[in-house]
């Protein structure tokens, strides 16, 4: 019995450390669907009109045809749009992002970049943010907003002509809108590929600890 | 996801949906590969078979209209769309169609009459002198394709509203409703708002030339305010409806509204 309320005591006293509290992870896996969802359905619309010499092979295309590609992108955008503004609203509210992120010196970027190239960048306190992870995060939330923006634009390019004018003219915030999302995809395999190099971080991004 | 194919031990479901959807009439067999394809995305996704096509076309047919609402509560139908210089327009314009410009239909200038139905006072048909006595203005507008693709246009001819003033037509109804000459029998529905708006036009020349064959001789509907869908080319008649007859594209699942 006096064994287990020692236990109960130490446990109370050095409780495991969250990582990653449990909005952060709600939001992060919502927007990894919404953001799977618009990709694939994006890649349907860029396929009846490409900007470039290739298109996306099929089996990667949400929606069938057009039209079903853009019901599926017009849908997502809800789930991107809403989550994504909570989650940049919470991050700056409760300053996690001040926190976790800043500061970003290119002297720590270099730094961490040529460790993590080597495998010789430290994972020992994953509440810590390494310089490369800052810079992708806050690199890949800069992107985020800008895709919102860019794809609004296309959208409504009469009603929100002012937001058209912030990349240029129409043709530019497609464009835009494409480059960001080839951001977005290079950022989801580095992303996903150092997340498997270290389990760990994976396992905080689901439990939390 | 080569397991996954079998819906019956040694039947494949791709050729068997191939196989049935060879007996189903055009509209239906675009609708149900619109479905099946993305019911095979969400599968590769979600790893099982919880989502059938039905219900997955139902939401988003849900989510569609329900943009329809949001979009009508927070913007403004009359914005203008913006007009350019000149200079701008793109050279050349592009012809556009589901079918090749050889397929165009060849109007006969004088065998042609705009039918006029529905809700209006004066239903006698047009012919082509009388509605190019009628003013007309010219615009410079951005012309956005449903696909993507945009390219700026000289335009010029009547305001539609103008003209369905001087037929009296009931402006409370809540469609005007465009057949055309095209093959397969293009037609598409613009909401009445559209309609009156300020440079929403009967299209009769392009450029300061008489509309070629190839951008809808003799009239195109000109919405700078919708995607290019919304734009019929080659009308044969409007009808002031309240009732939604649908549209050629509309049928098949494009957005009715799709106002930009």
């Amino acid at each position: 019995m006096s064994s287990l309320t020692v236990i109960d005591e130490q446990v109370a006293a050095t409780p495991a450390k969250v990582i990653q509290p449990a909005w952060v992870r709600l939001m992060h896996w919502v927007n990894a669907l919404a953001m799977i969802l618009m990709i694939l359905s994006g890649w349907q619309i860029y396929n009846a009109s490409p900007l470039f010499g290739f298109s996306f092979p099929r089996e990667y295309t949400l929606g069938g045809w057009l039209g079903g590609g853009l019901l599926w992108h017009f849908a997502a955008m809800w789930l991107l749009m809403i989550n994504g503004l909570a989650y940049v609203i919470t991050g700056l509210a409760t300053g996690r992002f001040r926190k976790k992120l800043l500061p970003i010196t290119s002297s720590g970027v270099l730094h961490d970049v040529r460790a993590a190239l080597t495998f010789r960048l430290g994972h020992d306190d994953l509440t810590v943010y390494n310089y490369v992870q800052r810079l992708l995060y806050a690199g890949i939330i800069v992107v985020g907003v800008l895709i919102v923006l860019s794809g609004l634009s296309m959208w409504k390019p009469v009603q929100l002509y002012y937001l058209v004018m912030l990349f240029g003219d129409y043709p530019t915030a497609r464009y835009v809108h494409f480059f960001c999302m080839a951001a977005i995809c290079a950022f989801l395999v580095i992303h996903v590929l150092l997340a498997l190099l270290v389990p760990k971080s994976l396992r905080a991004m689901i439990i939390g600890r | 996801m080569a397991k996954r194919s079998f819906l019956i031990p040694g039947v494949d479901k791709r050729l068997l949906i191939k196989d049935s959807i060879k007996t189903m009439p055009d509209l239906t067999r675009r609708r149900f590969i619109a479905g099946g394809a993305s019911l095979g995305a969400l599968t590769l996704l979600t790893g099982c078979d919880v989502i059938d096509s039905s219900s997955a076309e139902e939401m988003l047919k849900t989510v569609s209209k329900f943009n329809d609402a949001v979009q009508d509560f927070i913007f403004n139908p009359d914005a203008l769309a913006p007009t350019f210089p000149e200079s701008a327009i793109t050279k050349p314009f592009p012809f556009n169609a589901y079918y090749d410009l050889d397929d165009a239909p060849e109007i006969e200038a004088d065998d042609w009459k705009l039918e006029v139905r529905g809700l209006v006072d004066n239903k006698k048909s047009w012919t082509l002198p009388e509605l190019y006595n009628l003013p007309q203005v010219s615009q410079i507008t951005r012309h956005i394709c449903v696909e993507g693709w945009s390219a700026i246009g000289s335009w010029t001819g009547t305001p539609l509203r103008d003209f369905l003033k001087l037929i009296g037509a009931d402006t409370r109804a809540k469609y005007v409703w465009f057949q055309c000459a095209d093959k397969d029998g293009y037609n598409s529905p613009l909401d009445m708002r559209s309609a009156l708006h300020p440079q929403t036009q009967m299209t009769f020349k392009y450029a300061n030339e008489i509309l070629p064959r190839a951008y809808g001789f003799p009239m195109k509907i000109r919405v700078p305010t919708k995607l290019g869908f919304k734009n019929p080319k080659y009308v044969i008649s409007m009808e002031v409806t309240n009732d939604y007859k649908g549209g050629y594209w509309e049928d098949q699942g494009y957005n009715s509204f799709s106002g930009n």
